[in-house]
């Protein structure tokens, strides 16, 4: 009865809400909207001197989730903080949980027109097709820094850059620091979606593991998606009912696995973030994002007047342990002596680059040869960034 | 039949909720530590003060318009339908496998219309199957369309992970990328799509359809009481399939709109909550379709203000859902105030006895 009527009484109001909608978006088109677009136009183009010259400048950062997850986010908003609070003449403007829609175009848009942003950093990977990079075609005097997209020579905008560092060399030496505490010899990796960036770190995990201990293998799980925690939680209580005594991930947020494997009792190896404050007994160490390092030499390369657009500023920057993108958490209290000892070793030899994660002759789990020998495959090749299999030692299939 | 009291009895509660919810989320404000009044004149800038931002709300409003439909057409049937996020997934995944089968080959216009043909079937079927359960087998529609909902979205994640991706979408994976020249462009002199036209275009037709039609008389007259409508000779379970057909396919094309018109491919990014927004639209326009366009509005205006909080005010993330949780709890509850307050009661009509007429010669003497 009373849906009845009310819609009947709202019809005219409704007509007349309509109605004065429209008429708001006509008067403001050519009333103010006049006025704005030209102080738009400003706005871009004002803001092009500041970059140059030595001027303050701002800088946004947008994230796909919240900034304390213990994950993705949080390492690149600690890395925006960081560069932040070194520079007296950075203003950090920044969103979270913008999702990869419509929603972070219109937000680069507000940073850049609103807050005079001069250089953009938009975290989530998803964001660089296509909301990138038409802003970037949009707004051609705007610097736009992606973690990770693809920068194609002659196809992606020239305002367009891509940064993204090797952290599997870590996640090699957190492997190795698993395989020295695993009493079992079996380890856990919970995988978000069997993408190259998850599979790499799969695989540079379990490598590390078997440099030092080589029947050790690796039971993988994929959730299907980067934030599902009780698929997470799901797969982690049964890698410790399997017997699996060190579990890591990669997933947005590895809160919810390090969290089970302490209650669980076992082992934990941390991503993304430094994890220890979620399992104080049993995380072991982590590959880490170092965002901080890299964020203040962009800010400082921005501030001296250096553009992507001129090749001031390298179009692909990407890097390892050796350059600062990523380094490994403190250890944990239960990794030994001879633990420490093995990875601090790696590490050294990582870092002046007599040790490469990827030999030839290197085998899929499925016995087939994936780089031939005699190839050896350094951190920055290009074809690294499409992996698309499983090394000898890890049990699970990517299931395409 | 409508007195200015119950039309300002609507005014009034709509627009007093949304103002109480405004007062409670300036009282959140306050207790985080930032000026109520300052957060408000941000929202009102970011969100309609100007045509530049304005355009930011419209693009977020667009989507929810026809989501919205998925929820509010079986609503006025009696079902519950929350399948909306479903729909708009496999509305589409359809789409996209249109949109690259036809590719360049035919004009643009018509790839698209197929494309949209394409999106509404499957969106609609998806919601039809809903209906059909519970009209033959007295499934609970609401469990079982929202069901279906992690069905289109396993489904989506198999295609693009599998049959469909294109190889190159490396760490995001999409299938291939629809050809440029068959995207829904934007509104000419604006940066809105064309979905927003659909969305408003589909919120008057449905409202049309519902009010003014025989077949909407029907099916509020299901809606009303099913038994009656049997008795009444009304093809109850044809009713239903048909609307539920018509809601999915509001939300199919959603779907397709935002392939053909913002991601340009189907992925992940496809199942952002759209569906979810939608039906939440639904529920406080009342299943209204028209009101629905100006709760969207509302919607996509705090959406668009979100940015702002964050930037200008240092309010957490979650700030723009606290204060989207505040209005709508305030939206909904203002429901149960109708007929509550007795001020705004229909006055008994008393037809007042007409005065005698004057007679002759006895008007009153006006010296002027």
């Amino acid at each position: 009865m009373s849906q009845k009527r009310v819609v009947r009484l709202s019809r005219r109001q409704i007509l007349r809400g309509l109605l004065a909608t429209g008429a708001f978006g006509i008067a403001s088109k050519y009333g103010i909207g006049c006025a704005s677009t030209p102080s738009t136009s400003d706005a871009s183009t004002g803001a092009s001197p500041a970059a140059a010259g030595g001027n303050p400048i701002t800088i946004g950062f947008i994230y796909v989730g919240p900034k304390d997850d213990y994950g993705y986010n949080q390492a690149h908003a600690a890395g925006a903080a960081g560069m932040a609070k070194k520079f007296s003449w950075v203003k950090l403007v920044e969103e979270a949980n913008v999702p990869e829609t419509a929603a972070v175009a219109e937000s680069m848009r507000s940073m850049i027109d609103i807050d005079g942003a001069v250089a953009l950093f938009p975290t989530s990977f998803g964001y660089f097709d296509p909301h990138v990079l038409k802003m970037a075609a949009e707004y051609p005097d705007v610097q736009f820094f992606h973690a990770g997209g693809l920068y194609q020579e002659g196809k992606t905008p020239k305002n367009v850059g891509s940064y993204f560092g090797y952290i599997d060399e870590a996640q090699y030496i957190a492997g190795i620091v698993a395989a020295l505490t695993s009493k079992s010899g079996k380890l856990g990796f919970v995988g978000a979606k069997p993408i190259p960036q998850v599979l790499r770190n799969i695989n540079a995990f379990t490598l590390g593991a078997r440099s030092v201990k080589p029947a050790i293998t690796t039971q993988v799980v994929f959730t299907g998606n980067w934030a599902e925690p009780i698929k997470e939680a799901e797969a982690t209580n049964s890698m410790a009912d399997q017997g699996i005594d060190v579990v890591t991930c990669h997933v947005d947020s590895p809160k919810v696995v390090i969290e089970t494997a302490e209650k669980r009792g076992i082992f934990s190896s941390g991503y993304h973030a430094d994890q220890i404050a979620l399992a104080p007994k049993g995380y072991l160490t982590g590959a880490e994002w170092d965002w901080t390092n890299i964020y203040s030499k962009l800010a400082e390369e921005i501030y001296a007047g250096k553009k992507l657009m001129d090749g001031g500023i390298p179009h692909i920057l990407r890097g390892g342990l050796k350059d600062g993108f990523c380094k490994i958490s403190p250890y944990g209290p239960a990794v030994g002596a001879e633990a420490k000892k093995a990875a601090d070793e790696a590490q050294a030899k990582l870092m002046d680059g007599s040790l490469t994660i990827y030999p030839g002759g290197l085998k899929d789990n499925t016995g087939k040869v994936v780089i031939p020998a005699g190839t050896t495959l350094k951190q920055d090749d290009p074809t690294l960034e499409s992996m698309n299999y499983l090394v000898d030692g890890v049990l699970g299939s990517i299931g395409s | 039949m409508n007195s200015w009291r119950r039309s300002f009895e609507s005014i009034s509660l709509s627009f007093g909720a949304i103002f109480a919810g405004l007062l409670l989320f300036g009282v959140f404000c306050a207790a985080v530590g930032q000026n109520p009044f300052a957060v408000y004149g941000s929202i009102w800038k970011s969100a309609f003060g100007s045509w530049q931002t304005f355009q930011n709300t419209l693009i977020r409003a667009a989507p929810l318009m026809l989501t919205a439909l998925c929820t509010a057409l079986p609503a006025r049937l009696g079902l519950v339908i929350i399948g909306n996020e479903g729909a708009l997934v496999v509305g589409g995944i359809a789409a996209v496998a249109i949109g690259l089968g036809l590719g360049t080959a035919l004009p643009p216009v018509i790839a698209q219309v197929a494309m949209a043909i394409a999106g509404m079937i499957a969106g609609g079927l998806w919601i039809m199957a809903a209906g059909a359960l519970k009209h033959y087998r007295a499934v609970n529609e609401t469990i079982s369309s929202l069901l279906l909902n992690y069905v289109a979205i396993a489904l989506l994640n198999h295609l693009v992970g599998g049959p469909m991706r294109d190889p190159s979408s490396l760490n995001k994976p999409s299938t291939f990328p629809l050809p440029e020249a068959i995207m829904l462009g934007n509104i000419p002199g604006s940066r809105v799509h064309w979905g927003l036209l659909y969305g408003i275009v589909a919120c008057a037709i449905a409202y049309f359809l519902i009010q003014r039609t025989t077949f909407g008389f029907a099916a509020r007259t299901a809606g009303g009481n099913i038994r009656a409508a049997r008795i009444a000779g009304l093809p109850v379970g044809q009713l239903t399939l048909t609307v539920c057909f018509l809601a999915g396919s509001c939300a199919g094309l959603a779907g397709m709109v935002e392939v053909a018109a913002v991601q340009g491919s189907a992925n992940e990014s496809l199942n952002v909550g759209y569906g979810y927004g939608g039906i939440l639209v639904a529920f406080a326009a009342r299943h209204n379709p028209l009101a629905a366009i100006l709760i969207s509005l509302l919607v996509g205006g705090i959406l668009a203000s979100g940015g702002i909080l964050q930037r200008a005010h240092n309010l957490p993330d979650a700030t723009v859902l606290v204060f989207e949780g505040i209005v709508f709890l305030a939206v909904l509850y203002s429901d149960s105030l109708y007929g509550k307050i007795p001020w705004f009661k229909e006055k008994p009509l008393i037809a007042a006895p007409p005065n005698p007429p004057t007679s002759p010669g006895q008007e009153p003497v006006v010296i002027s």
